[in-house]
């Protein structure tokens, strides 16, 4: 009984690539130059189901249909900015993995310089404090 | 002013509170729709149990309308189902269904075997109409307004609660 089943577990592990290559395989086109522009495209695009993936990773359906889209797109001959437009009209600017600057997006592009440019203020106060102080309010180094 | 100085930590980590409080409550699952407000996109579909019978967008203008995107594969439709069917008994609205990215028999099997609450179901096998409706996870519900505007959408299953509060509400004022 055991060998049966490891035999079976072999089996499956040798067909697992197989079923994998032979997916991954079907859509691409044949021409590379097109496929590399559909890669960069895709790699700027959220895949909406797998969140933290963008659609050049994903192996969700979804992630390929877009692909797919994008590659039909560029084959008719459309820019990168027509494609990604089209994207966002559709799914927002969710998608993007650059979100536009706009008023709803300060924050998030300005934040963190405003942060650190706080932080920067904060220590520069503590230090200039703490440099006016004389020596005594300074407890000595002490050894154990 | 010098001796409430040890509250400072207490206020930062208040303010820590607050900030993980809202964002755990968001759900990063919920797209907000770019298409709110917009007019729902044109499509040309064949019907789920007549394939020489089509239905275009434009036919549905001058009503209120539900489309509900739906598949025999997804198991949350399963769920939502009976939600469906027993909001299409109270012919409150007419559903559209657009079949989602799945083949006819088993569309068809899942109607069969479950109800048919649509008024017709559009088939969209390759997922094109559901891509220009920036559908994600189905189920996806719209509901689409007499000029043909999409006014809301509902990502994941309805539920009765979902349609108490947020359709029929809606409907009531889209219809008045």
């Amino acid at each position: 009984m055991p060998e049966l089943l490891s035999r079976w577990m072999l089996a499956l592990l040798l067909a697992l690539p197989l079923a994998a290559g032979a997916k991954e395989a079907a859509p691409a086109s044949d021409d590379p130059v097109l496929e590399a522009r559909v890669m960069r495209i895709a790699a700027e695009l959220r895949c909406l189901v797998c969140q933290n993936q963008t659609i050049a990773d994903s192996h969700a359906d979804l992630a390929q249909d877009l692909r797919q889209q994008v590659r039909e797109m560029l084959q008719k001959g459309q820019s990168d900015a027509q494609i990604i437009d089209y994207m966002t009209q559709r799914y927002g600017d969710f998608v993007l993995y650059r979100p536009p600057v706009k008023s709803t997006t300060a924050l998030l592009w300005y934040g963190p310089a405003l942060l650190m440019l706080g932080g920067l203020g904060v220590l520069a106060v503590v230090l200039r404090r703490r440099s006016k102080l004389p020596d005594d309010q300074f407890e000595p180094d002490q050894p154990e | 002013m010098k001796s409430l100085k040890f509250l400072v930590p207490l206020g930062i980590f208040l303010v820590l509170v607050v900030f993980l409080a809202v964002g755990l409550n968001l759900n990063p699952r919920e797209v907000p729709s770019p298409l709110i407000g917009k007019p729902a996109p044109a499509f040309t579909l064949t019907r789920l149990d007549a394939p020489a019978q089509t239905i275009k967008r434009d036919e549905l203008l001058g009503k209120v309308w539900i489309l509900n995107v739906w598949a025999s594969w997804c198991a949350p439709c399963r769920e939502e189902h009976p939600v469906l069917v027993e909001l299409a008994r109270r012919k409150l609205v007419p559903i559209y269904g657009l079949n989602y990215k799945d083949t006819r028999p088993a569309g068809m099997g899942f109607l069969t075997q479950l109800g048919n609450p649509y008024e017709a179901s559009l088939f969209d096998g390759d997922g094109r109409v559901g891509i220009d409706y920036g559908v994600y996870g189905v189920p996806e519900t719209f509901v689409i307004d007499k000029q043909g505007m999409i006014r809301h959408k509902h990502v994941g299953p309805l539920t009765p609660e979902v349609v108490r509060t947020k359709i029929e509400p809606l409907l009531k004022e889209l219809n008045a």
